[in-house]
């Protein structure tokens, strides 16, 4: 278990994936309940402890162990510090952290797959993949449903499918989405309109990172709206339609600036370089616009001696969970500051020698 | 419309709130709604993301709600009443589908874009007469394809319980094809209710 909470980087991450310029990962996930159970919301700790031996069970007895080797994250056996850790690297969601006790999650060793038992629903499959990768996603999660349901009684009816906790999650009970990191479209604003025409498709986009309304360091989530009336297929095809277009528009993007605005996108990144190698305290929302700018350079080819995957892991190593858990206590602001600038100038420094 | 909260998304979520006597009305982006873990301040009172649903849910319904008597409908497995679903913007177990009914369909339409009937994967076999079932045929081929794929990945456990399935299959096809309801089916018809009930009172 504790291997989860000691590197920042999933095995999953350690490989560039496909079009990794802009799209940093893929995701999908599939809500599923076990018919003769009340939801978690509903759920005394005894059918909540019966769910998750059962779910457990099922991917023990499946041939889903042959292929993954499943470890079973008890969250009543984790502190806060190591639960912020898992949700900053995507490996459970913040619902599952904050709720009830009596609620696991079952992940494999490269940190790709991860089954939150009596989260909002029963199960909640999540695949992941380093760059555009929506299909193969789909495929893995698709295949793990279909191992888990021979084992399983599923909650469903043929008219609205899965049934789900949430009417927002009933059907197909799949969320598909990637990360993208925009910093071309947001410094050219096509950003409102982007997203007012992706709605009128059913794609949804927001902010990954930072409270309230900001998107932190230039980087966005997008993902299906609805999950009832079309199907799974359907559905990941309209997310990659939709990112293939979003590619395209940000590298458009960024290839306008080059030409129109070089020195001062140059002198844009370099600073931001610089900041980084030399700041001594650095709170969070400056280290993810310094990073974004960074990411850029490197994706640009300006700046070819920081590796990309890199970057992936500071976006983990700058969360408050992170440095906390690395210190294994809580931290101040003015701590956690000079530890973020800390961590950043040995991880860039390490590669400029 | 616009979030009130940033100014700058469109909002997904919109809530109204009548307090002594004023309505005032909310629109919020997702972002807004949900990265301040779950709570939002409003001017004067707060609520959490699945009070936002439920106001959402309440604009729908509005007046009507008095007119249907949706507060007596009450789910027989789990307890939970309509109006507690409204309020928490949850189903307390799956039977609350079925037992909530019609007084349903607005709010399935609202949340998933007027989409009613699911289009996607089955956990078994189709066996409404209305509805447009696979044929043996084709499962099974569909099956033999997912067979082979599992063979040349040389996943043998999984590829095994594949090929006891197309048997079971073949057996049925052989037969009189009244059997349509397979194993999986019977598995579910002959599971027993337990009982259990919503703890909370409203
Ligand atoms: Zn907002
Ligand atoms: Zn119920």
């Amino acid at each position: 278990m504790k291997r989860f909470t000691e590197d920042a980087l999933s095995d999953w991450m350690r490989q560039p994936g496909p079009e990794h310029d802009v799209v940093i990962s893929s995701r999908v996930r599939l809500a599923r309940n076990l018919r003769t159970f009340p939801f978690p919301s509903l759920a005394t700790k005894a059918h909540a402890q019966e769910v998750m031996q059962l779910v457990s069970t099922a991917a023990d007895t499946s041939s889903l162990k042959e292929e993954q080797n499943f470890t079973s994250v008890p969250m009543s056996q984790l502190s806060i510090l190591e639960k912020k850790l898992l949700v900053e690297k995507h490996l459970i969601s913040p619902h599952l952290a904050e709720g009830n006790s009596e609620a696991a999650a079952l992940i494999n060793a490269s940190e790709s797959i991860s089954i939150m038992v009596n989260e909002e629903d029963h199960l909640r499959i999540q695949c992941i993949a380093p760059g555009f990768q929506l299909n193969e996603t789909w495929q893995a999660a698709n295949r793990i449903d279909n191992q888990l349901q021979e084992q399983l009684d599923y909650a469903f009816n043929e008219r609205l499918g899965y049934l789900t906790s949430c009417p927002t999650n009933v059907g197909t009970g799949i969320r598909v989405s990637v990360m993208v990191h925009l910093p071309g479209i947001v410094l050219t604003n096509q950003l409102q309109n982007i997203l007012k025409s992706f709605a009128q498709w059913g794609v949804v986009m927001r902010g990954m990172y930072g409270e309230g309304s900001e998107a932190l360091g230039n980087i966005y989530q997008m993902s299906n709206q609805i999950t009832l009336g079309q199907s799974e297929e359907a559905l990941v095809d309209l997310l990659t339609r939709a990112t293939q277009q979003l590619i395209l528009v940000e590298r458009e993007a960024r290839n306008g600036i080059l030409n129109d605005r070089r020195l001062p996108l140059l002198d844009k990144i370099f600073r931001s370089f610089g900041t980084l190698l030399y700041a001594q305290m650095i709170d969070k929302v400056e280290a993810a616009q310094r990073l974004s700018d960074v990411r850029l350079g490197v994706d640009l080819g300006l700046l070819e001696q920081v590796p990309h995957v890199i970057l992936d892991e500071l976006l983990v190593v700058t969360q408050p969970g992170y440095l906390q858990q690395m210190e294994g206590r809580l931290m101040d602001d003015f701590e956690i500051n000079l530890r973020r600038a800390q961590l950043i100038r040995e991880r860039l420094w390490k590669h400029l020698r | 419309m616009i979030c009130q909260n940033c100014s700058k998304n469109q909002s997904n979520y919109h809530f109204t709130k009548i307090i002594n006597g004023n309505k005032t009305e909310y629109h919020l982006c997702e972002a807004c709604a949900r990265e301040k873990g779950d709570i939002v301040q409003g001017p004067g009172n707060s609520f959490s993301i699945h009070n936002l649903l439920s106001g959402m849910l309440n604009i729908e319904f509005g007046a009507n709600v008095s007119k249907v008597r949706a507060a007596e409908t009450r789910c027989g497995t789990c307890g939970l009443s309509f109006n507690q679903f409204k309020k928490q913007g949850r189903f307390g177990c799956a039977d609350c589908y079925e037992a909530f009914g019609t007084q349903l369909d607005p709010v399935i339409r609202r949340v998933q874009q007027n989409n009613t009937l699911h289009a996607g994967k089955s956990p078994y076999p189709r066996t409404t007469e209305n509805d447009a079932k696979p044929s043996l045929a084709s499962q099974l081929a569909a099956l033999e394809e997912e067979l082979q794929a599992e063979i040349r990945n040389e996943r043998y456990e999984r590829a095994a319980v594949l090929r006891d399935r197309i048997n079971n299959l073949r057996q049925q096809l052989a037969g009189d094809g009244q059997g349509f309801s397979g194993s999986s089916s019977a598995n579910v018809t002959s599971k027993q209710w337990p009982h259990f009930h919503a703890e909370e009172g409203e």
